[in-house]
């Protein structure tokens, strides 16, 4: 495995790791996308998370492995039936890469060539999405995936379970994961559904500023060219983010809104329009990890109106004769909703 | 920059590469096929003894390329044998993508992963690996249109930008660098002393060239570390950094250094001539705006003469043509939704269905079993193969041919670009794409290459020429070769023509109704052959006969809407592709 490089020493593009790190706090957020211009560390981003993800307990020689605390709808079957005395271990929160060119088969699952061949037996084996089942699952170059993986995985993000029904195998398990992708929107539109699944969404654009631009340059240089020795210079760094990411995730549920916070993520998700009410849920939920990862009691409005965009951009209505972006319109909408004239 | 000039550069990118390959990704070589590029092919293999040096083809297909299940050995063993792709062979060696400009979108994104990466990651057909592809890629860039152009993400990967067009055989004086001098490079290379005002420089003339991507920044950081090295020297000076300007940076620009400078040049202080100047006031750090106007002149200065107006040639070909290689027009014929298996070998693309071939062998066992054989082992036959089918729609295009001539091509243009973002707004929906062609003046211009992107289709319809004459012969040529190459690529393109059919300019120009009469059963001819479907919507406020017969004369579909807007005009074609 090639040595990825720190999160903490990804220069700027400050709204991509703030959403990264909400996913990581709270997975219930949704998944997140980054769209932006090339080389702009998209992918570096999200394989540097990899490393920051806290350990999680899980079921021993579970396939799928199941969380022990959950309540027992949400196990797989094997786990389901061997009562409630499971042995457990830690793992780390898995990260899994859904290649460019992965077939049908390894993404949700097969019959277990080599147990078939051997020995004739009509074995399951998982496939990608039960690898990511309680973790991250990243699409890099989300928009080129085949239509018929982003059906797959529509139904599996929006279920949370697995049903693999072929090859002679009928079997259920529990996949839920935080969707991750990103791409060029250049190279092509997302298909509405899919866009759906994800519940932050972020710009990243190229940096313009000189010293900003020569930072990234040296930083990079110096991984590339030892990339060990950089790794471990960043690695109390790294630690820190680890350790505020496991701290945020303590305390989620112990964090209170402030008295108009709700009020005020209806209020903006009504001007603009957005369909349905996960806009709303979603902003709230954000701003909750959010202000979970910032240390604070209480989600505020400042909170609320930072995680705005990222939540809102991808939801609103598509206006193709608009010429101002969602950005602008989502600006436009905080100051009219939180500071009323 | 004359064809001696550009052959050395040609070289000394070959040796650069060969310094540093995995950091410099590799080389986009725009040339045709002939003695030049073969004798730089030779010398730049000549560069990398024993390695691998693989070439994939155009048409490789994913399981090549990636790797997969091996049949034979899989049988044989009686359990999953991998079989190692394409990239995973090219570990440590060279790639050699031959026709890169037509390189499929999943090729590209492959390619463009194993650059980043130096590894891939495998899911396929029961197998999960990730394996070892660190390698250096030199793109074929065959292109003579600009409707053809390298992947923009590939490009952005590959150091060197070469352009062997202008080099013709008598240039080939020079040949290449002694390998023990590229060797000793190696080893010295990571070493190599790259200072914080290197580094800010090349990022400044980032800045001033337009160039939007870190990556050019890092590529331009490690050429200029590899020339530092081949010259025998210790650290990066002004001599590398013009290097990795002129072969790095220069042919990513997108605008001339000058534009915004101009105004303020005037005021600052006479640019420093030597580098040690500006890097002396690096120590001052007081003064903010007037060291970085200095640092933009001592670029600029420090770029070659002649590379201005290279430039600017460069500059312009990019611009017209940037996209167009994007997208996803090009789908190989082993894509798509899975319908089912079929008996067959898998070959050609055709992918096995280990599944299906088992089932396919399970009834045959008892009588394939000799009284000798284990009773473990499964006898397969060439009869049991199954391969993969696959269903995939083909995609649609609609072409939009936009009349801007004359008084009312404002209003034309307004309502013909609506439309054709309507379109697009649910274009991703259908999985359609849409292009534009507009004409006015002498010519007709490829606005809008086909594209189902929004992003890409706002910013160059943004700004819609009008006025002037009625190219119509040159815009119905055109719009038969944008077709023609769409079908070639296995698109289905849908003409549609927003005109009164009133050409009063002809194909070479020359000015008049009758003129312009005379070229026209040529290209409409030209037109029919292409075999493709569309149909004239006539404009003029008065529908008359001029739109009618020509939608005769190119046989398609003839609708008059003298008061179109752009949603009546998006419903009237998605009405009639459908």
């Amino acid at each position: 495995m090639a040595i990825a490089y720190p999160f903490s020493a990804i220069v700027g593009q400050d709204e991509m790791k703030t959403a990264l790190l909400i996913a990581a706090v709270d997975q219930d957020v949704g998944g997140v996308l980054v769209f932006g211009d090339r080389g702009t560390g998209k992918s570096t981003a999200i394989r540097a998370l990899a490393a920051l993800m806290p350990n999680i307990p899980v079921v021993t020689g579970c396939p799928y492995h199941c969380d022990p605390g959950s309540p027992t709808p949400g196990l797989c079957a094997q786990c389901e039936n061997g009562g409630k005395d499971f042995k457990t271990r830690e793992q780390p929160m898995p990260v899994v890469d859904l290649p460019l060119g992965a077939t049908e088969d390894r993404v949700i699952g097969t019959l277990d060539l080599e147990k078939a061949l051997r020995l004739g037996e009509k074995a399951f084996e998982p496939g990608l999405l039960a690898q990511a089942h309680r973790g991250f699952l990243y699409i890099d170059e989300v928009n080129l995936l085949e239509d018929h993986i982003v059906d797959a995985l529509l139904d599996v993000a929006a279920s949370g379970e697995n049903v693999v029904e072929r090859e002679g195998l009928s079997i259920r398990h529990p996949a839920r994961f935080v969707l991750v992708g990103s791409g060029n929107p250049e190279e092509g539109e997302l298909r509405p559904q899919l866009l759906d699944r994800f519940g932050l969404s972020v710009d990243v654009r190229t940096p313009t500023e000189l010293d900003m631009r020569v930072q990234i340059v040296k930083l990079r240089d110096e991984f590339e060219r030892d990339r060990e020795a950089f790794v471990k210079k960043w690695k109390r760094k790294d630690s820190a983010v680890r350790r505020k990411v496991e701290k945020a995730r303590a305390q989620l549920n112990d964090i209170d809104l402030a008295p108009d916070v709700l009020e005020r993520a209806a209020a903006l998700c009504m001007t603009l329009g957005t369909d349905g009410l996960r806009g709303e849920l979603t902003l709230v939920r954000a701003a909750r990890a959010l202000a979970s990862l910032e240390g604070k009691a209480e989600v505020g409005l400042k909170q609320l109106r930072q995680v705005a965009p990222s939540v809102l951009r991808h939801r609103l209505r598509r206006d193709p004769l608009d010429e101002s972006g969602s950005t602008t319109r989502i600006e436009r909408a905080l100051e009219e909703v939180l500071d009323p004239a | 920059m004359n064809g001696e000039a550009a052959w050395q550069d040609a070289l000394l990118a070959a040796a650069l590469l060969a310094i540093d390959p995995a950091g410099l990704g590799g080389i986009a070589l725009r040339a045709r096929p002939g003695p030049v590029r073969d004798s730089w092919l030779e010398s730049t293999r000549e560069l990398f003894p024993d390695l691998p040096w693989r070439k994939i083809p155009q048409t490789v297909s994913e399981a090549r390329l990636l790797g997969g299940l091996d049949l034979a050995a899989t049988l044989k063993a009686g359990k999953p044998v991998a079989q190692a792709g394409l990239l995973n062979e090219c570990n440590h060696g060279i790639a050699v993508l031959a026709m890169a400009e037509r390189c499929q979108p999943t090729t590209a994104a492959h390619l463009c992963q194993a650059l980043d990466r130096h590894e891939i990651q495998v899911e396929r057909e029961g197998l999960s690996a990730t394996l070892p592809a660190a390698f250096a890629l030199l793109a074929l860039d065959e292109s003579v249109e600009s409707d053809e152009q390298l992947d923009a993400g590939l490009a952005e990967r590959l150091a060197f930008h070469l352009d062997l067009h202008e080099v013709g055989i008598r240039d080939l004086l020079e040949s290449g660098y002694p390998l023990e001098d590229i060797a000793a490079a190696r080893s010295r290379c990571n070493a190599i002393e790259c200072d914080d005002e290197s580094t800010r420089q090349i990022c400044t003339l980032c800045l001033v060239l337009g160039i939007d991507s870190p990556r050019a920044s890092l590529l331009a950081q490690r050429a200029a570390r590899a020339a530092a090295a081949l010259a025998g020297s210790h650290r990066v000076s002004e001599t590398e950094l013009e290097i990795a300007a002129r072969l790095v940076l220069a042919p990513r620009a997108t605008r001339l250094p000058a534009t915004e400078e101009e105004e303020q040049e005037t005021e600052a202080e006479p640019p420093p001539q030597e580098p040690q100047e500006s890097e002396g006031e690096q120590q001052d750090p007081g003064q903010g705006e007037g060291m970085q106007d200095r640092l933009i002149e001592a670029t600029k200065a420090a770029l070659p003469e002649g590379l201005l107006n290279q430039l600017l040639q460069g500059g312009v070909r990019r611009s017209s043509g940037r996209g167009g290689k994007s997208g996803q027009m090009r789908r190989s014929r082993s894509r798509g939704r899975p319908t089912g298996t079929i008996q067959g070998v898998p070959r050609s693309g055709a992918r096995l269905s280990p599944v299906a071939t088992l089932q396919a062998a399970a009834p045959w066992q008892p009588l394939r079993r000799g009284a000798g054989d284990p009773p473990r082992q499964l006898k397969v036959q060439r009869d049991d193969f199954r391969v993969v089918r696959y269903r995939e729609r083909s995609e649609s295009t609609t072409v939009f041919v936009v009349d801007a001539s004359g008084s009312a091509a404002l209003n034309r243009l307004a309502e013909a670009k609506g439309a054709v973002e309507l379109l697009l707004a649910d274009c991703y929906i259908r999985r359609d794409q849409v292009a534009m062609i507009a004409f006015r003046g002498e010519t007709a211009d490829l606005l809008l290459p086909p594209t189902r992107s929004l992003v890409r289709a706002k910013r160059n319809l943004a700004a819609l020429p009008g006025g002037g004459g009625t190219p119509l012969a040159a815009a119905i040529e055109s719009a038969a070769a944008l077709a023609t190459s769409l079908v070639r690529r296995g698109g289905t393109p849908n003409v549609v023509f927003l005109t009164d059919g009133r050409g009063n300019i002809a194909r070479d120009g020359r000015q008049g109704r009758e003129a312009a009469r005379e070229d026209l059963p040529a290209v409409a001819a030209l037109f029919r052959e292409s075999g493709v479907r569309g149909m004239v919507i006539d404009t003029s406020p008065r529908p008359g006969s001029a739109a009618a017969e020509l939608a005769q004369q190119l046989d398609i579909d003839y609708l008059p809407l003298p008061h179109a807007d752009a949603s009546q005009l998006s419903e009237a074609v998605r009405a009639a592709s459908l």
